[in-house]
């Protein structure tokens, strides 16, 4: 049994918050520069080339990226021989995000009910999905989810006979209509399966990859690589100011599904895609 | 075809008539001046306002609003990281204040119909600058003074100093629009 402290667990988490406000990383960085050399517009080019000069600024400066420093998300890998010490998981999460959004500076958005609206001034609560497994690590991926591109993500419950002409269709539309709100050059975030709420957290957990890494099974990769060119056929482009680079990448996780069901979730991301994780 | 790139045009607020008419879709342009943020709950405020004759915050004549909500000012800087938000949600307040004389808006993503309607009939313009680019935009902030609506928070309304402040015409007064025309030049 290992034992991890609940002020461990805050600590990093709070400093992790910040990281990812601050500072991209590497992956989505690279894909700009992929995007510079394919883009065709000027302006486009030019979107982008602002992109990266916002990213040095924020690093250098310790500035979010983006005003919008989202709702923290986590998804934890909670090894089955730990033992969390002074406190639960949840509350050391909250307790992190707290200190990490007030001490970086970061914007507080949350809000304490869907109706009355008022600010929690903390940021918190996080969403945590929390997922047990063997060992004695506890790995805690985690998120910041802005709205702007949150807001123009959809969920459709297909026929299975629709098939991939079916998902196809309705991923690029679901582009087409709010894409250039979400804040372009995107990141495609696709669940297929599973259920209603379940393809939405495969289409949360397909943007926890690196930017680009295909799916590990054959024919997924190739299906993911289809809609990303024909995506980028729309002429959205760069802050949807017209271009080739309408997305970066397009990231799907499956499950199995009902006889009766074809599930779709389509998670846009915005450029600004922050993300880390931690082993502890 | 129309080419979509120029140089850019400097411009300071409040905007003249002469300024309004001159912008085309597509300019790139640098504000110079008094802006103002306002969001969401803001907009809503300023519109109950206006409908209950009370009196605004800020003489609306003239002026341009962005849409913003700023993270907290570290203690060395005037404010945090600013980038523009999602314009269409407030496309149902928008016309109201072009009424009453605003003449700009600086945000992100198309806008209703309704709005580029009011923006035609009152010559208005509608700007976006590049979501996500907030740490660079907020470099352009001089400074930043909240002058209503305190209790909002970031929502709040801050007049802000801005110096070169780059954004692009989306939308001009004859009912162009770079969204449209951007997309039709590299759709494939």
């Amino acid at each position: 049994m290992k034992e991890i402290h609940f002020n461990d667990i805050a600590d990093k988490i709070a400093q992790m918050c910040i990281d990812a406000a601050c500072n991209l990383d590497e992956d989505i960085l690279s894909a700009l520069d992929r995007a510079i050399e394919i883009e065709k517009s000027t302006l486009g080019i030019e979107v982008l080339r602002q992109l990266k000069e916002n990213a040095e600024i924020a690093r250098n400066e310790s500035l979010p990226v983006c005003q919008d420093t989202g709702m923290a998300l986590f998804f934890v890998e909670y090894g089955e021989d730990v033992k969390i010490k002074g406190g639960l998981l949840n509350d050391a999460i909250n307790e992190g995000v707290r200190q990490g959004y007030k001490k970086g500076y970061l914007r507080k958005s949350i809000v304490n009910d869907p109706i009355t609206r008022r600010n929690t001034q903390d940021n918190t609560p996080a969403i945590i999905h929390t997922e047990l497994v063997a060992g004695n690590n506890l790995k805690i991926n985690f998120k910041i989810v802005g709205a702007g591109c949150e807001n123009m993500s959809k969920i459709k419950m297909l026929k299975p006979t629709e098939g991939i002409e079916g998902i196809k269709s309705f991923v690029i539309d679901t582009v087409k209509e709010g894409g250039i709100n979400a804040c372009p050059p995107l990141i495609i975030g696709v669940g297929l399966g599973g259920n209603f709420e379940m393809c939405a957290i495969l289409s949360k957990k397909s943007l926890m990859r690196p930017i680009g890494q295909p799916n590990k099974r054959m024919e997924i990769a190739s299906l993911e690589e289809d809609i990303l060119k024909d995506i980028n056929k729309l002429g959205i482009g760069p802050a949807g100011f017209g271009g080739r680079v309408t997305a970066l990448a397009v990231h799907i996780e499956t499950y199995p599904c009902h006889i009766a069901s074809l599930p779709v979730a389509v998670n846009l991301n915005c450029h600004a895609s922050r993300k880390k994780a931690l082993i502890l | 075809m129309p080419k979509l790139i120029k140089k850019e045009i400097r411009i300071t607020t409040p905007l003249a008539d002469k300024v309004i008419k001159s912008l085309k879709t597509g300019d790139k342009v640098l504000i110079s001046g008094i802006i103002y943020t306002a969001r969401d709950v803001a907009h809503k405020r300023l519109v109950d306002a206006i409908k209950d004759k009370e009196k605004l915050p800020f003489n609306l004549k003239g002026q341009i609003i962005y849409f913003t909500g700023p993270t907290p000012a570290p203690p060395d800087k005037v404010i945090g990281s600013a980038g523009p938000t999602t314009s269409s949600r407030m496309d149902s307040f928008s016309p109201a204040l072009i009424k009453k004389g605003l003449k700009g808006m600086i945000g992100k993503g198309p806008r209703g119909k309704e709005v580029v309607d009011a923006m035609k009939k009152y010559k208005a313009v509608y700007f976006a600058a590049v979501g996500g680019a907030a740490a660079l935009l907020s470099k352009r902030i001089k400074k930043s003074e909240v002058i209503a609506y305190e209790d909002l928070g970031t929502e709040a309304i801050r007049r802000l100093e801005v110096e070169d402040f780059p954004v692009i015409v989306v939308n001009d007064i004859y009912g162009d629009d770079l969204y449209l025309k951007g997309m039709k030049r590299y759709a494939m």
